[in-house]
């Protein structure tokens, strides 16, 4: 019986060991880097203006968030702040409250998030803020009652008109065009299409619109229904593809039949996806917004908001280093701006 | 050789009861599990900042109370050799019935007994097919896993629900007036006492390691293993019902999507509180000290700034080391009760 107690006392000690040995290194890797949470509150004393601003995106190891925080992290240390990004390796709401209770205990200078639900890291965002934490929302809201600022990254109106644009461009300005959307009950798609149906009649009344196809995000779809507007329409000098996965699987068809180079392709893309139809030359340009800007903004949003230059209501104004001035519209809201236009001279400055 | 087998059990039995009480109380998996649990919370009391508050104890309560719920009837499934991966589908189906019902006028309490009443047909379904067709659980759960989500995705849709009454989702949230303690924990407190008198003191719960051990001689000694494994199926979609309405109340919003994964969760706490995935071995207080253990190295861990990744890798190894421990341990025991049985044994 002896031995069996023995047994018992090395598991203990065993599990004691690995305890010490798990906390002490993690507490350990927190504390030299600058950048981490942790360290911040300790410095207590920190001089007046050194902002600890904390990104939480809706998931980490995802290159778009990436990039946003790669934005950030600039502007913070172009103003002389505290950067640190924290955030589930999945995308839920509930693992976000989570971090959202964390930094409240660390009492961060200001929280950036981009929300999993609009709804559900509501009540811990507002007790964040009740215990002085400022909380800007960027690339996805939340109810806006539970955050002081919105960082949007785009309009209807600008995705519409730059959407329009480009195509007028790449087609000379007249000839049959289409357009491959998403779903046909997706509000977003939707909504553009209309705007973009305003600004054809509007600015460019050579062109015809002749047909709204539905790949259903879904890249079969949407390569299926591709092939089947070439068909169908044998004079179409271009397709307009306000999604991501409905341009990608378009580039895809063109890129190999005997339309490439000939039918004008364009709309919303991620460069990752469109890089290769850029570089063999099926695509020319096509938008989206730069997430690296938007992360950049956010993060003076921030600043503004820690620093008491702003409170978020409609009309205070703030600068926004290299981006320049914003002002503050409805809803306690700040516009990036129009979307950004990614062309084979600056493809390569972006990875997601 | 069968000589052997047969009789290497039964000293083991002899000897532990050979052991003085306290001794069989202080080194068990459980009280590794505990003492673990202790450490690792003197530890981060003393290293990371802001640990060794009030407010990290209302949030991580309130971050643990799915888990802790749903491990409750987890652990006493698991006992006998069976295992519900269902539950986390549950918790999502649970939220979306509640948030339709809400939406249709109904109040929370009529939604959630509802609510309640269809986790507990869906154990039901679980239990007669594993019992009834002689199916494994394991694969019986995977189908109503996916079953169970899809219907309720397919309710409600990508859309969520979030109209639910402000005195309710303030409740959930609230702590016991002059405590840390939030109010959730009463519920937790109430199911706890029922479900450890249920599998520590009643001849039920004999009955649920004796199946695990063996269901033929389980059968044979008088326990009705079926009608066991099925009211355990229907307790364990109950209760992950119930956490779907905690769930939902606490987040503000009935999504189709919600607690998907969360049925390895509670697995992982179950196992890591020293229950066997073989059936026969487990104790509610190590459960408890599991799911506490995962939580407090969570937030500690979060707190201290470690990355989300690198938490997963930490418990992931502590879950790979109480299973090996635990198996050590089995392995040990074994050795150590054979040559006394039979001496020939120590030779091969």
């Amino acid at each position: 019986m002896k031995s069996q107690r023995k047994t018992g006392l090395r598991i203990a000690a065993a599990a004691a060991a690995l305890a010490l040995t798990l906390v002490s290194c993690s507490s350990n890797a927190g504390t030299p880097a600058a950048s981490s949470p942790a360290s911040t509150p300790a410095g207590g004393g920190a001089p007046a203006g050194n902002v600890s601003i904390t990104f939480l995106p809706k998931n980490l190891g995802n290159p778009y968030f990436d990039t946003s925080s790669k934005g950030g992290k600039a502007a913070v240390e172009e103003f002389g702040g505290t950067f640190a990004e924290v955030g589930p390796a999945t995308a839920t709401p509930d693992a976000q409250v989570s971090y959202i209770n964390t930094l409240t205990q660390q009492q961060v200078g200001a929280i950036v998030v981009s929300a999993n639900d609009q709804a559900a890291i509501c009540d811990a965002l507002n007790e964040a803020r009740d215990a002085g934490v400022k909380v800007v929302t960027f690339d996805s809201d939340t109810n806006p009652e539970c955050r002081d600022l919105f960082v949007n990254q785009a309009d209807a109106a600008g995705i519409a008109k730059v959407q329009v644009d480009m195509i007028a461009e790449q087609i000379g300005d007249s000839g049959e065009i289409a357009i491959l959307s998403a779903s046909a009950n997706a509000t977003n798609q939707n909504a553009w299409i209309e705007l973009m149906k305003e600004e054809l009649t509007k600015s460019h009344p050579d062109i015809t619109l002749v047909d709204t196809v539905y790949g259903n995000d879904e890249d079969q779809t949407s390569f299926d229904k591709t092939a089947g507007l070439l068909q169908s329409h044998p004079n179409l000098k271009g397709i307009v593809s306000p999604t991501t996965v409905g341009i990608a699987a378009a580039a895809r068809y063109l890129s190999t039949s005997q339309y490439k180079g000939k039918v004008a392709l364009t709309g919303l893309g991620t460069p990752n996806q469109m890089r290769e139809y850029v570089k063999d030359g099926t695509v020319t340009e096509f938008a989206l917004w730069n997430p690296e800007d938007l992360g950049y903004l956010a993060a003076y949003a921030a600043d503004s908001l820690v620093k008491g230059d702003i409170t978020g209501a409609s009309g205070d104004q703030f600068t926004a280093g290299k981006l320049n001035d914003f002002t503050v519209g409805e809803n306690n809201t700040v516009l990036l701006g129009d979307p950004y236009r990614f062309n084979a001279d600056n493809i390569d400055d972006f990875d997601f | 050789m069968t000589t052997q087998t047969a009789t290497a059990p039964a000293p083991r039995v002899y000897a532990d009861h050979a052991r003085p009480a306290w001794r069989r109380v202080l080194f068990t998996t459980e009280m590794a599990i505990i003492s673990l649990l202790a450490i690792v919370l003197v530890v981060a009391s003393l290293t990371v900042d802001k640990f060794a508050t009030p407010l990290t104890m209302t949030y991580l309560l309130l971050d643990v109370t799915t888990l802790l719920l749903i491990a409750l009837p987890m652990t006493m499934v698991m006992i006998t050799g069976d295992i519900d991966l269902s539950v986390g589908s549950m918790v999502g189906l649970s939220s979306v019935i509640v948030g339709l019902m809400v939406q249709a006028g109904q109040s929370i309490p009529v939604a959630g007994l509802v609510a309640i009443a269809v986790g507990a047909l869906g154990g039901l379904a679980n239990g007669l097919l594993v019992t009834r067709m002689q199916l494994p659980a394991l694969a019986v759960t995977i189908g109503s896993m996916a079953l169970y989500r899809g219907i309720a995705v397919g309710l409600l849709g990508t859309t969520a629900i979030t109209t639910f009454p402000r005195e309710w989702t303030q409740l959930v949230k609230a702590n016991i007036p002059g405590t840390p303690v939030p109010v959730v924990m009463i519920l937790f407190a109430v199911l706890l006492a029922a479900f450890a008198v249920l599998l520590h003191f009643t001849p039920f719960g004999r009955g649920v390691y004796a199946i695990g051990r063996s269901k033929d001689a389980a059968l044979f000694n008088g326990v009705n293993v079926d009608r066991t494994r099925v009211i355990l199926f229907v307790l364990s979609g109950a209760v992950a019902a119930l956490a779907g309405i905690y769930y939902t109340l606490r987040f503000g919003s009935a999504r189709g999507d919600n607690a998907t994964g969360l049925e390895l969760q509670v697995i992982a706490a179950v196992v890591l509180g020293g229950v066997s995935v073989f059936g026969g071995r487990g104790a509610l207080h190590g459960v408890v000290a599991g799911v506490l253990l995962i939580g407090v190295l969570s937030s500690a861990l979060r707190l201290a700034g470690v990355t989300s990744d690198v938490i997963n890798i930490i418990t992931g190894v502590l879950l790979v080391l109480s299973v090996i421990s635990g198996s050590v341990l089995g392995w040990v025991q074994a050795r150590r009760a054979r040559p006394a049985a039979s001496a020939p044994g120590a030779k091969a």
